[in-house]
């Protein structure tokens, strides 16, 4: 039976302890640059801080792993460069990487250390990830939300390095490591900057009728009725009109978030092998509440007993989840 | 309120206002020492405020009768009850309950879910949110039990009656 390890965010040291005392496997995060895709204004970690943070989850048998996976812009690879040397100075237990230049500069540098393929390099096919394994010796593809367990199943048959699949949070458009949405606004983007809907260009607005638009870089990407549920402000969240429509409707993706809890089974079965939760930019609370839950449910699962799982819809975007295309391609 | 019943709504503004203004009096001392106690004990959140440290952030709790003025500047740390009517400038507003203010400083209640299920309003600056969001996030323990212990055991009886107050209610709620 696979591990189901369960690989849990953080944002800030506090909670990566809260994530390691909520049982995580392994911790995943980042320093305070564009290093990494969750590049936010007062997250993320510095070197003094993944110490500490490498010393705790180390004393309580959890692993840290670290997050360089954006894309450096051509001829700049330096500030990736450093990260890895600082993290493996640190002791991480492996890097999760998108780019080709930093997995090879980690793979020629650090060839003890794993490395993770990151979603961000959007790697779905048997071929791409089996080309990623043979240069770079990758030991573990997170996979694209894009695919069935059935093509989970067959994948992991054909390739020689572990899955780890998302199994709760954010679902962002289908094209993971691809989007340049947010960039065609705001000149920012997930894979260059690390960020997508950068603060700094977000403005909410509280109407007199109670309602609340969003707006970013100046333009209006939603507006919420009194009482309506809320998302991200991200352009993929965004509610549109078009010319061949009356209403305004969510034309890319709606707010909502992944939970396979209750596919976990099918999961662990297809032969993936770690469990990945995402919100590096939630608070503590998010983290001991979703970590907790999954904890319980793998370990009833590998267990034999029947999983208790936990309701968490209060923590999902807009109050409402999915199973995405893990249940079925016509899932939007 | 019945002995506002007799006011009209000119006479009732002006009460209100007056009242808010004797609340702001009376909780200003603790919450200059609550600040101040904060940013001894935990200097990292200055560093996750960044230059946000310098900026001003109105918090305002609904069921209050006054709103809350934060600069958390290191050099000069304020924190100050202001009556609703002439609130000072602030780049950043918060807006919700008082008790779900209360979680999201301690970290019992998610911020980007209460923003989701719209129990939590943010406006003006939304870096600045993000960033004392995040700063306080990292602060170990609880922010509310520690301003409370200032006050001392009757500090803690009214913290741990207001939780009970708010947890009842919100079952209420839930029942409804
Ligand atoms: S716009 Fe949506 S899909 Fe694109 S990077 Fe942002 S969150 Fe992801």
């Amino acid at each position: 039976m696979s591990p189901g390890e369960l690989i849990c965010p953080a944002g800030t040291p506090a909670a990566l302890r809260t994530a390691v005392d909520a049982g995580a496997d392994a911790v995943y995060c980042g320093f305070q640059n564009a290093t990494n895709a969750r590049n936010f204004p007062g997250l993320n970690f510095t070197p003094d801080e993944l110490a500490g943070a490498v010393a705790h989850a180390h004393s309580k048998a959890s692993k840290v792993l670290l997050a360089l996976n954006t894309y450096p812009p051509a001829g700049k690879v330096d500030l990736w460069r450093a990260a890895a040397d600082t993290g493996a100075r640190l002791g991480v237990d492996a890097f999760i990487v998108a780019d080709m230049g930093v997995a090879d500069y980690i793979a020629r540098t650090y060839p003890d250390i794993r490395i993770h393929l990151s979603v961000q390099a959007a790697a779905s096919s048997p071929e791409a990830i089996r080309y990623y394994c043979e240069n770079f010796g990758v030991k573990r593809v997170v996979l694209p939300r894009i695919l069935t367990i059935p093509e989970i199943r067959s994948i992991r048959k054909e390739i020689p390095c572990e899955i780890e699949t998302f199994i709760f949070g954010n679902h962002g458009l289908m094209v993971e490591g691809r989007c340049s949405l947010t960039n065609y606004l705001t000149g920012q983007s997930t894979n260059m900057d690390g960020v997508c809907s950068p603060a700094s260009d977000v403005e909410f607005v509280r109407h007199d009728d109670g309602t609340m638009s969003s707006r970013l870089a100046g333009f209006a990407i939603d507006c919420f009725g009194c009482g309506e549920k809320a998302g991200y402000p991200t352009i993929c969240k965004g509610r549109y009109t078009v010319p061949h429509r009356s209403d305004a409707y969510y034309a890319f993706e709606e707010p909502v978030s992944l939970n396979l809890a209750r596919l976990l089974p099918e999961l662990i079965d297809a032969g993936v092998h770690a469990f990945k939760i995402e919100g590096r930019q939630r608070s503590k609370s998010y983290v001991r509440s979703v970590v907790s839950a999954f904890r319980a449910a793998v370990d009833d699962i590998r267990a034999g007993r029947p999983a208790n799982i936990t309701d968490l819809v209060a923590l999902t975007e807009g109050q409402k989840q999915t199973q995405g295309a893990f249940a079925t391609k016509k899932w939007r | 309120m019945h002995w506002r019943a007799g006011l009209d709504p000119k006479g009732a503004k002006i009460v209100r206002g007056a009242g808010s203004r004797l609340s702001c009096v009376l909780v200003q001392p603790l919450l200059s020492r609550v600040v101040r106690r904060i940013g001894d004990r935990h200097p990292s959140v200055f560093a996750r405020l960044g230059i946000y440290k310098k900026s001003a952030f109105l918090i305002d709790p609904v069921e209050l009768p006054f709103a809350l003025h934060l600069c958390p500047d290191p050099e000069a740390p304020a924190f100050r009850a202001v009556p609703r009517d002439s609130t000072p400038h602030a780049q950043a507003m918060i807006r919700g309950r008082f008790m779900l203010l209360l979680e999201l400083v301690d970290s019992q209640r998610d911020g980007d879910a209460a923003f989701f299920s719209r129990d939590l309003e943010v406006s003006g600056d939304t870096e600045a949110v993000v960033r004392l969001r995040n700063a306080l996030d990292d602060v170990e323990g609880s922010i509310a039990e520690e301003a409370a212990g200032i006050l001392g055991a009757p500090g803690r009886a009214i913290l741990a009656r207001l939780r009970r107050a708010y947890k009842s209610e919100a079952e209420g709620f839930q029942q409804a």
